[in-house]
């Protein structure tokens, strides 16, 4: 990383009462967050507070029952095209093809985020950083678990999206790794990005924190239905 | 930041031709049942040629129209299974887009192959010389409707276990008007007479399905993602 | 609309309109029988088997109301995300299926007489016979799913693409009919049916409308007590 990245254009998002309901229960409501460029969010919580459902609902995948999410002065939902433009979204699932190699898989998925393929930089230096650049050429059906999940953190590095929401990022990473996740994210938001990150695990970048579990909906149901 | 989406579009539709026709992938595995299931007629009715000329264009139509069925299966389901549906909803494509590539993807990946292998299958089935231009032109018509409304039925049952009973049980009736139009055009040509009004409802209903299928199977798989 | 979105306001409104509808469907279906069983006389041409119509006939027309039904209910449940609104199509389909397979059933008694044979490959019966199947995956989709919700709009998005396809699939199959069939099947109905079979036809239909009336409403509020138990039990595990 001799030239300095160029920073991002990006704006603060941000949620104003902010409600979700699955499988006909209130998850949580009356949410607010703000988060400015070049600033992280940790989202603690109990599990099943619904930091998950959060991170999907920014994703666009959830709708929100309430309340409402802004990119600046935009509103930000399913369809919006500054939402699909903006985000990366790495949950549990790996979201790797067992058929492609490692190579295969990151050049498919960059060329689905941007219309455009990956230079071998990039991807060389994004498979560095997780220890998988010997495995570049390999069929993923030959991965370990471990392997799986930083092929899967890698997508961070392919798409260049200012937005990152991060779903249990830690999980299964070793102190190395770790630190080189902490050394990604801090350059991110260096360059000006947001990260929305829900974990247990102090990474070890500053971040303000929002707990999940005082938005715990008092109400539970639907009313009406009691 | 804008992304040339036709590059995204082709992105998505070059991935899947790879997936159908790598490892585990259902290029293959629907020509194969197309090949066996056609002979399986034969011995069911017995070898006589005038019986097997007779049935030949319906056996052919039909046995095609359940290949397809059994290939939509895994549509959606694998990316669903793997995460990367989550991928695709993030491209700046959009969900109706990205239906659309995927769409056309199995169409050139599976069906397609059927389609070419057609003429070999009459030759099994005794079909009389003037129906094999005419079978190939009406398959080559009608079958994208059996991707497109097939696509729905697949989007709808994605997150549902054992979907693929359910998807056939949803997705049959509607494959009725192009199998009607269908069989009606080989019949029509080898009857002498014209089958032009055939052919034209035909494309009529893949039409009608390439108007409702990549729309009805985005809100499907919106349904999934949540 | 959205004071019904209220289960309890629909409830109330159900059970204002159920003994009228009970009533109308008594009244119109002891005159309605007597009409077309006693009172009505035997067709010139098919001899009593006529009196089958009189139940044949409002089954078809109810099979395709209920579908009508069906996807309107689901189109409001899509654009409006109105959660009664899926649960009318749940309460609506197995009465929609139920009026269907009487159609099939009481056509092919019908046809046995009148064909020789109980089952034709007649354009009519092979669009009902469809439209039972469309019913079937209907009802089949709801139970695919854990979640309810998700279950109401997958369904109500299949009824809209189904509702789409019903006149090609109509069409479709009139066409192949005529390909295949002689244009010698008898058909029932046409300008010529006599007044005397005329209002034991639409008191009939009369009656079979009630019914539908009274089954819905019963489904109805059945489908809301049991979502309401259901969010009631999840209320309990979630405190």
């Amino acid at each position: 990383m001799d030239t300095p990245e160029p920073s991002f254009d990006a704006k603060a998002l941000s949620a104003h009462g902010l409600a979700c309901r699955r499988g006909g229960r209130m998850v949580f409501e009356g949410l607010d967050f703000s988060v400015e460029p070049g600033a992280l969010l940790y989202l603690r919580g109990a599990n099943g507070s619904g930091k998950s459902t959060l991170l999907r609902l920014i994703a666009g995948f959830v709708p929100a029952a309430d309340g409402e999410l802004m990119y600046g002065d935009d509103a930000w939902g399913t369809g919006d095209a500054a939402l699909s433009e903006a985000v990366v979204y790495v949950g549990h699932d790996h979201g790797l093809k067992p058929a492609l190699t490692l190579r295969e898989n990151c050049q498919t998925y960059a060329r689905i985020m941007t219309g455009k393929s990956l230079s071998e930089n990039v991807l060389y230096d994004a498979a560095e950083t997780f220890a998988l650049d010997r495995l570049l050429d390999q069929a993923v059906r030959f991965f370990s678990s471990g392997q799986r999940h930083r092929a899967s953190l890698m997508r961070f590095l392919l798409a260049d999206r200012p937005v990152w929401l991060m779903d249990e990022p830690t999980v299964g990473l070793d102190a190395d790794n770790r630190e080189k996740l902490a050394g990604l994210m801090t350059r991110h938001l260096a360059r000006g990005g947001l990260i929305l990150a829900a974990t247990h695990d102090p990474i070890g970048v500053a971040g303000a924190t929002v707990d999940v579990s005082q938005y715990a909906a008092r109400a539970t149901v639907q009313e009406g239905w009691l | 930041m804008s992304t040339p989406l036709s590059a995204t579009f082709r992105a998505i539709l070059m991935r899947d031709i790879r997936l159908a026709w790598s490892q585990g992938g259902t290029g293959t595995m629907a020509l194969s049942f197309f090949m066996i299931a056609v002979t399986l007629f034969a011995f069911g009715v017995g070898p006589e040629p005038q019986v097997l000329a007779r049935i030949a264009a319906g056996v052919i139509w039909v046995v095609a129209l359940l290949a397809c069925l059994l290939s939509l299966d895994r549509l959606y389901q694998a990316d669903y299974e793997d995460g990367s549906l989550d991928d695709l909803a993030l491209s700046p494509l959009g969900l109706t887009g990205v239906a659309a590539a995927k769409i056309l993807a199995h169409w050139l990946a599976t069906v397609v192959p059927l389609i070419l292998i057609a003429p070999l299958l009459g030759m099994f089935m005794n079909l009389a010389p003037e129906g094999y231009g005419i079978l190939l032109l009406s398959l080559l018509v009608g079958t994208p409707a059996l991707s497109l409304i097939g696509s729905i039925g697949a989007a709808l049952t994605v997150s549902v276990r054992r979907g693929g009973v359910l998807m056939a049980l949803l997705v049959l009736p509607l494959y009725i008007p192009t199998l009607i139009f269908g069989v009606g055009a080989v019949d029509a040509a080898m009857g002498m007479v014209g089958s032009s009004a055939n052919l034209a409802l035909l494309g009529a209903v893949t039409l009608v399905a390439l108007a409702i299928g990549p729309f009805a199977s985005a809100a499907a798989l919106r349904l999934a993602l949540e | 609309m959205h004071r019904f979105a209220n289960p309890a306001e629909f409830n109330r409104l159900a059970d204002r309109i159920l003994p009228w509808a009970i009533a109308v469907m008594a009244i119109s279906l002891v005159a309605g029988l007597y009409l077309a069983l006693i009172g009505s006389p035997p067709d010139y041409q098919q001899g009593e088997s006529v009196r089958i119509m009189y139940i044949h006939v409002p089954a078809a027309w109810m099979a395709m109301f209920t579908y009508m039904v069906m996807a309107g209910a689901s189109f409001v449940a899509i654009v409006w995300r109105h959660p009664l609104a899926e649960l009318a199509g749940k309460a609506a389909a197995p009465i929609g299926a139920t009026f269907t397979a009487l159609a099939l059933i009481t056509g092919s008694l019908w046809g046995k007489p009148m064909w020789g044979t109980y089952w034709q490959w007649d354009g009519r019966m092979t669009s009902v016979l469809v439209l039972f199947f469309l019913y079937l995956g209907y009802m089949a989709i709801w139970h695919g799913f854990d979640d309810e919700e998700k279950a109401g709009r997958a369904a109500a998005i299949l009824a809209l693409v189904g509702v789409a396809n019903i006149p090609i699939i109509k069409f479709s199959v009139d066409w192949w009919n005529t390909l295949h069939q002689p244009a010698s099947v008898f058909r029932m109905g046409g300008p010529t049916i006599a007044d005397s079979m005329l209002w034991p036809l639409f008191i009939m239909a009369t009656a079979f409308q009630a019914y539908f009336v009274v089954v819905f409403l019963w489904r109805m509020k059945l489908e809301i007590n049991q979502r309401k138990l259901s969010v009631m039990n999840r209320a309990e595990v979630y405190g």
